[in-house]
């Protein structure tokens, strides 16, 4: 075969594989070009995050308004820090409230800004006030089995009280 | 007196030995290659023309079964994930399982049947045929001219083929899932792009099939080069060059995929 037709061939299979490559990491991974002066960080502090992990969308009335960028355990109060990186087309005002919700029953879990009624924004660095934290269903029906029991107890003791 | 007890433990020792001989050989084979690549970089012409045999020639191959892969992900998935009532994360399913695992072993194991078994078969003939010795006898460095080449290009051309093969693999899941039963199609993206990772999934990948093509390419070099100048000896060295090939890739899966993910 002749030289200049091996050479079109193997051009051409290249030109596949860093076609493939390309689509791989921009359609089928999330690598969004995204500069950091787009974006803006806030922190909030829960008292328990379940299993919210890294990278968990943060929501507003369902829209995906920015990313969890890092989490970690604050020493001195014992509480989770969150930083929340958002995108700067979405600014919230000052009492914005954030709680962390599961999508579905079992689905993962995202944080959920709520937009409160303060004239000024939030800026780069800001801390939410307003949290509530995530449900955990073991706490959920250990709750659930305490107030049950209480009430059996309470039902016991109205029949002791009647039987005598 | 105790030779019923003697001739087993001596025939585990020298299969031992012999295990441990090749391994060294081979890594001796793979340094000397490393060796004489300077040459082959220099007239890339020769490893353009080995892309062409070994990579080229395997795209059909790679097309149609990355196709079908994915296709049948896409039934087998959207089958039991329907059960639980989870039949829109088929999306991240079949590109997790292709991305991380399918795509890199099925096509390694197809470009060690395709074009791994050729190049064994073409070397180790050009042996049994007094070629290498002739270049030898002219002075030509038989490994830069004749193993380098096929060497770079079974490395350069395995990341590719099995990026390919993930892609099309996709298209098949994206067939079955959206064209044909009917999922959400912005629903099959955006699972897919929100629970695959570049540097954990994509590129874990694609060091992967790095690995593998390292692996299949050396392997086939070394069984044509080491083969028995026969008939014989070239059948089984082709035989050898595909059943290692096979058992090596499964093998190194399994440790890279413990220390990836």
């Amino acid at each position: 075969m002749k030289r200049s037709t091996i050479d079109l061939w193997v051009g051409i299979f290249v030109a596949i594989g860093i076609a493939c490559i390309t689509f791989l990491s921009l359609k089928v991974a999330n690598l969004t070009p995204q500069s950091s002066d787009s974006t803006y960080s806030l922190y909030a502090e829960f008292d328990n995050i379940g299993g919210l992990k890294i990278k968990a969308p943060v929501k507003s009335s369902g829209v995906v308004v920015g990313r969890v960028s890092n989490i970690e355990l604050d020493t001195k109060r014992y509480v989770a820090h969150v930083t929340l990186t958002l995108d700067s087309r979405y600014q919230f005002s000052r009492d914005t409230s954030a709680e962390i919700l599961t999508a579905g029953l079992l689905g993962e879990q995202y944080v959920g800004l709520t937009q409160g009624g303060d004239p000024d924004n939030l800026k780069q660095g800001d801390r939410i006030a307003l949290t509530s934290s995530a449900l955990v269903l073991e706490q959920l029906i250990s709750k659930f089995m305490l107030s049950f029991g209480e009430k059996s107890d309470t039902h016991s003791g109205q029949n002791a009280s009647a039987a005598k | 007196m105790f030779d019923f007890l003697v001739t087993p433990i001596r025939n585990l020792g020298h299969t031992m030995i012999n295990a441990i001989w090749r391994l060294g050989s081979i890594s001796h084979f793979l340094f000397s290659i490393l060796i004489y690549s300077g040459q082959c970089l220099t007239r890339f012409s020769l490893v353009i023309r080995e892309i062409y045999f070994a990579g080229v020639q395997s795209l059909i191959i790679i097309i149609v079964s990355g196709l079908f892969v994915g296709m049948v992900l896409g039934l087998q998935g959207y089958n039991t994930l329907a059960r639980f009532g989870s039949s829109e994360a088929l999306g991240a399913l079949v590109a997790l399982s292709l991305l991380r695992e399918l795509g890199p072993v099925l096509a390694a194991l197809l470009f060690a049947s395709r074009s791994g078994s050729a190049i064994t078969a073409e070397i180790g003939l050009m042996k049994t045929t007094e070629q290498l010795d002739a270049m030898s006898v002219m002075a030509v460095n038989p490994i830069a001219r004749v193993v380098a080449p096929r060497f770079w290009a079974g490395v350069l051309s395995m990341p590719v083929l099995a990026a390919l093969f993930n892609v099309m693999g996709i298209f098949g899941g994206y067939l079955i899932g959206v064209v044909m039963i009917g999922l959400d199609e912005g629903t099959y993206w955006s699972q897919m792009h929100n629970s695959v990772d570049l540097h954990f999934d994509v590129i874990n990948g694609l060091i992967k099939s790095l690995v593998f093509g390292i692996a299949v390419t050396l392997i086939a070099v070394y069984e044509g080069y080491d083969a028995t100048p026969t008939a014989a000896g070239v059948s089984a060295a082709t035989t050898r060059t595909v059943v290692t090939s096979a058992l090596v890739i499964l093998a190194l899966d399994f440790i890279l995929t413990a220390f990836m993910f």
